[in-house]
């Protein structure tokens, strides 16, 4: 199996933080990884570097064989915890920009899943409510065809009968060669639709397993297995 | 809608047990074709990887085979499909057998019990 993510010795210390510490991480094309952890386990560091938003401070990142710049960006999609559209515009004229920026964008992909969750391309990003925007940014991003998806809390603000919609349309959608990385809290939600799981802790992966190997191991799903492990 | 699974079980084994019910059940037809490994995932909600694992099991099994191009179809054996029936059907007399004798009741209990459920 060739490794679409390559991650050796990486640290990442912010002033006196240590974010992440000495992470060695291999991720195969063609999974779906579930990134996990408490809050400031060092999980969104972690994207930032994959996506080149953020410099190592040691220890090297190959992606898809290359080292993060111009070509790991242009096949990775990302999805980032915050918005970062102009909510003047419409979502038809994002769309369009989208179209224009990246040449695997694919238009008419976004507006049959707009469709399908009876979202008006012509509203005004700004007059969404919070749950619908996050609808519209991650639709975005999955209409990408991208080698690499990393999504970093996607379905937070949706209610349960859109996730499902999502993660079915994540499912029959992505490419069968693509990775897609999704960090999120809801483990139980996602549970069944992933390959494999990342435990991060204090900055360095406390367990990298399939989910099946968990759940025949521990006789508990994963969300339990999280809930003991980080229990507070 | 997608699969009730148990969250405690390897998802795995519960989509092979599923499909199987399935086949059993007639939910697929002796020859029928199968939906794609991605449709059905999502059909499941589950990764496609899983559901892929699942399906080659059951090919390996006899229970589906497929063809080159034009898909995976279930086995046309019907005497296969009695067979795995029985085998399932065996499966739960055992375990319902053993949950009355851990309720006490004697052999010729249950038999009473039974055919007095099964007239109502």
């Amino acid at each position: 199996m060739n490794n679409l993510v390559s991650v050796k010795g990486l640290t990442k210390i912010y002033n006196s933080t240590t974010a992440l510490y000495n992470v060695d991480l291999d991720i195969e094309s063609g999974h779906i990884v579930g990134l996990l952890g408490p809050n400031g386990s060092g999980k969104t560091t972690l994207i930032k570097i994959l996506c080149g938003l953020l410099h190592p401070t040691s220890g090297s990142v190959l992606v898809d064989g290359q080292e993060v710049g111009v070509y790991s960006k242009s096949i990775i999609s990302y999805l980032p915890d915050q918005t970062y559209f102009n909510g003047d515009l419409s979502i038809r004229s994002t769309i369009e920009f989208f179209t224009d920026f990246y040449p695997d964008f694919d238009p008419q992909r976004a507006y049959g899943m707009l469709d399908n969750l009876n979202i008006n391309p012509d509203s005004k990003l700004k007059s969404l409510s919070k749950g619908t925007k996050e609808k519209v940014q991650l639709i975005l991003v999955m209409s990408r065809r991208a080698k690499l998806y990393i999504l970093d809390e996607p379905i937070a603000g949706v209610d349960p009968a859109a996730r499902d919609y999502i993660l079915r349309t994540i499912i029959s959608n992505y490419d069968p060669e693509a990775t897609i990385i999704i960090s999120t809290h809801l483990i139980a939600d996602v549970e069944s639709t992933l390959d494999d799981v990342i435990f991060l802790q204090y900055g360095q992966i406390a367990l990298h397993a399939s989910v099946d190997e968990i759940r025949s191991k521990e006789g508990k799903s994963v969300d339990a297995l999280f809930r003991e492990v980080y229990k507070c | 809608m997608s699969w009730n699974l148990d969250s405690d079980r390897p998802i795995f084994a519960q989509i092979v047990e599923h499909l199987q019910y399935d086949i059993i059940s007639g939910v697929y037809q002796p020859g029928q074709k199968l939906p794609s490994v991605r449709d059905l995932a999502a059909m499941a909600s589950v990764n496609p990887n899983t559901m892929q694992r699942a399906l080659s099991e059951l090919e390996r099994d006899g229970y589906m085979h497929s063809e080159r191009t034009a898909g995976r179809f279930i086995t046309e054996d019907t005497n296969m499909i009695q067979a795995l029936k029985t085998q399932l059907a065996t499966a739960q007399i055992q375990e319902f057998l053993e949950r009355m004798s851990k309720l006490g009741l004697t052999q010729e209990e249950i038999l009473n019990l039974v055919s007095k459920n099964m007239k109502e």
